[in-house]
């Protein structure tokens, strides 16, 4: 199967005086699995409504394939998958019966589509005469990935489809993901967790309603400009406060059990700041930036640019 | 044929519900089985303090009249206006009596008798209804005291015969079954369907079907048969318990009731919906449903006639849909009315039920 490209130019939507989505363009490749990423509020679900043909933009233009999302919305409701971010499956039909009306919604069977799910229903088989209502989060979420897959779509939206779930699950999910994308699908996914940037091919950066990066997971880390140092020790959240009233440091945030932080001019004047309050055993070394610190990164500039 | 799937899935999620299929079933029943006696407007057991100033045989049979009449419950005979009064004041009694000194004297030799009659008109129905119940039972034990005593029949100038068309026993409950048969309809196919579509926008279920190519009309469609069904169901029930409990059967016949029932069934479950489509939380499409289904029930001739409305009012009636079924249902209930002699309701009912579905089609957006 091949997909359908996406480009959105321009698209901006407002609620009053506040901009939920300012200005964004993208355009995204037949069979690219596309991440978009930020945290709650950047705009992403309203972007995602937008493309779905729920939500008309205020200005600007989207395009799947050829068909116009608002002129051919016709169209691109029956090549699209749309998965919101709430689960919003009827909750007093079972399993099968929500996959059996969402099929027959968008004229086809589950015979007829029954290969393209397979591998995901193949886990809820045993549940199929369960009400969805009863379903734990994991399931739900295939369970729902399954009903908009069902009309075998050219192009698949999900919206923070993993927010919730565990992390086996989540894990299972990308690898589900993963193999659509190969098959041909284009896929636009929107996650608020920086790790799951690297399971997609390209992504973009959302904050305050505009896309402020867009590239693969390299490039973005590739265009990281200051040097980050990992500081790890005993007591990282003493060291944290420490580093933060350091006069020298132009942020720290912890990761995990260590500390990720960016000075100024000379890291050794932090070593001895460190070992002056008392901290004897720390390590301090070069470390390479993760999407997060790039996000960190682009946000902090963000932020000082205004 | 995707009908026929949006229809299954409706009607699976009905009969799932733990709640609704019983209410539909057990409301009609109760409200046939309790309102008819509660909403009577039949004035009985008024409580009767007598003044008896007189105090001679004649007044003394008066108060046994009164004592032995069924609408009548007599609390006391006492001495004075003031203690009288006094029973009146802590609602003991409803209506005073009260009989003057020369009442045995002036009624044998023919004279005029001025007796007082007061009510306490709290209740202004029960007040009134009362009051006119005692002046009509005084004249009636006068002009018998004169007949006995004197063996002269009194002259009556002119002899009203009151005869009532209809319901010949001026029986509230005639009246009242079939405005509570569209109170029934009123209740179910305004609440439900107004609930529907909004409680799929609070779980975010209406998201998924708007991004399907089913169309507005299917889908609304969709809503509005099973409500349809509903509400025949529910009338029908209304109809088996008019019956049976109350002996009620149209004079005229069922299919033409059938068929307003079925028109105004479409009306209320369209305004249902559209109240629906127009909300965003159960909680709005709740109060708005409740405001209209008060005007509807109020402002239609349901309770209270039409004609004792001020003018106003009765332009207001003109746009209420249910003051036509409640005609046609009256008529066909009572007067064995016919289509034909229906017509005008018909067509009106006709002409709602079109315009409130084309407005619930048309206030649905798949797209904001």
């Amino acid at each position: 199967m091949t997909g359908l490209g996406v480009e959105i130019k321009g698209v901006v939507k407002k609620y009053g005086t506040l901009k939920a989505v300012d200005d964004v363009s993208l355009r995204v490749s037949p069979g690219e699995l596309f991440g978009i990423i930020g945290p709650d509020g950047a705009g992403k679900s309203t972007l995602f409504r937008m493309i779905a043909t729920l939500l008309l933009p205020d200005s600007g233009k989207i395009t799947i394939g050829d068909r116009d999302v608002v002129g051919d919305y016709r169209d691109v409701r029956s090549v699209l998958g749309y998965m919101p971010g709430k689960f919003s499956l009827y909750q007093d039909l079972t399993v099968r019966e929500n996959l059996d009306f969402y099929a027959s919604v968008f004229g086809t069977t589950v015979g007829e589509n029954y290969h393209f799910i397979s591998d995901i229903y193949r886990m809820l088989k045993p549940f199929e005469k369960r009400l969805a209502r009863h379903l734990s989060g994991g399931m739900k979420q295939k369970l729902a990935l399954c009903c908009s897959l069902i009309h075998r779509p050219q192009v698949l939206l999900l919206d923070e489809p993993t927010t919730g779930v565990d992390p086996v699950s989540r894990y299972e999910f990308w690898e589900i993901l993963k193999r659509l994308s190969a098959d041909g699908m284009t896929i636009i996914v929107s996650t608020p967790y920086m790790d799951e940037a690297y399971k997609c091919s390209r992504m973009a950066m959302m904050i305050g309603g505009k896309v402020i990066k867009e590239g693969t997971p390299d490039d973005i880390i590739a265009g990281y400009n200051g040097k980050l140092w990992k500081v790890s020790g005993r007591e990282v959240y003493g060291m944290l406060l420490a580093v933060k009233a350091y006069c020298g440091v132009v942020s720290c945030d912890s990761f995990g059990d260590s500390l990720h932080v960016v000075v100024r001019d000379d890291i050794e004047g932090l070593r001895s700041y460190l070992r002056e309050k008392g901290y004897d055993d720390v390590t301090v070394e070069a470390t390479k930036p993760t999407v997060e610190d790039c996000f960190i990164e682009l946000v902090r500039d963000g932020c000082s640019d205004r | 044929m995707v009908l026929k799937y949006l229809l299954e899935k409706e009607v699976k999620q009905f009969l799932r519900n733990s709640l609704l299929p019983r209410i539909a079933i057990v409301f009609p029943l109760l409200v046939l089985l309790v309102m008819p006696w509660a909403t009577s407007f039949e004035v009985e057991n008024v409580n009767v303090v007598i003044v008896d100033n007189d105090n001679t045989a004649l007044s003394g049979r008066l108060a046994h009249k009164i004592e032995g009449s069924r609408y009548f419950n007599l609390v006391g005979v006492v001495g004075s206006y003031g203690e009288a009064i006094g029973k009146i004041e802590r609602q003991e009694a409803d209506v005073l009596l009260e009989i003057p000194d020369n009442f045995e004297r002036s009624l044998l030799t023919g004279r005029k008798i001025d007796y007082q009659v007061s009510a306490n008109s709290v209740n202004g129905v029960r007040g009134n209804l009362g009051a006119n119940y005692m002046n009509a039972l005084v004249a009636g034990f006068a002009a018998e005291a004169i007949d006995e005593e004197t063996g002269r029949v009194v002259p009556q100038p002119v002899e009203v015969i009151e005869q009532y068309l209809y319901n010949e026993l001026l029986d509230y409950k005639k009246l009242m079954v079939p405005a509570l048969m569209i109170i029934v309809i009123i209740i179910i196919c305004g609440i439900l369907p107004a609930l529907n579509i909004v409680s799929e926008k609070e779980t975010g279920t209406i998201g998924q079907i708007n991004v399907t190519p089913v169309g507005k009309w299917t889908f609304i469609l969709a809503k509005l048969l099973p409500y349809w069904v509903i509400g025949v169901v529910a009338i029908s029930i209304c109809f088996v318990v008019a019956w049976l409990v109350y002996g009620l059967v149209p004079r005229g016949s069922f299919l033409t009731i059938y068929a307003a029932a079925a028109l105004f069934i479409i009306v209320m479950s369209s305004v249902g919906l559209i109240v629906s489509n127009h909300s965003s939380t159960m909680q709005q499409a709740m109060f708005v449903i409740f405001f209209i289904m008060v005007l509807f029930m109020l402002l239609s001739g349901l309770l209270t006639p039409v004609a004792s409305m001020p003018d106003w009012a009765q332009y207001v009636v003109i746009f209420n849909p249910p003051h036509y079924i409640i005609d046609i249902m009256r008529s066909v209930y009572l007067k064995g009315g016919k289509f034909a002699s229906n017509s005008f309701e018909f067509g009106m009912l006709g002409l709602f039920a079109v315009v409130m579905a084309l407005w619930a089609m048309l206030s649905y957006r798949k797209q904001e």
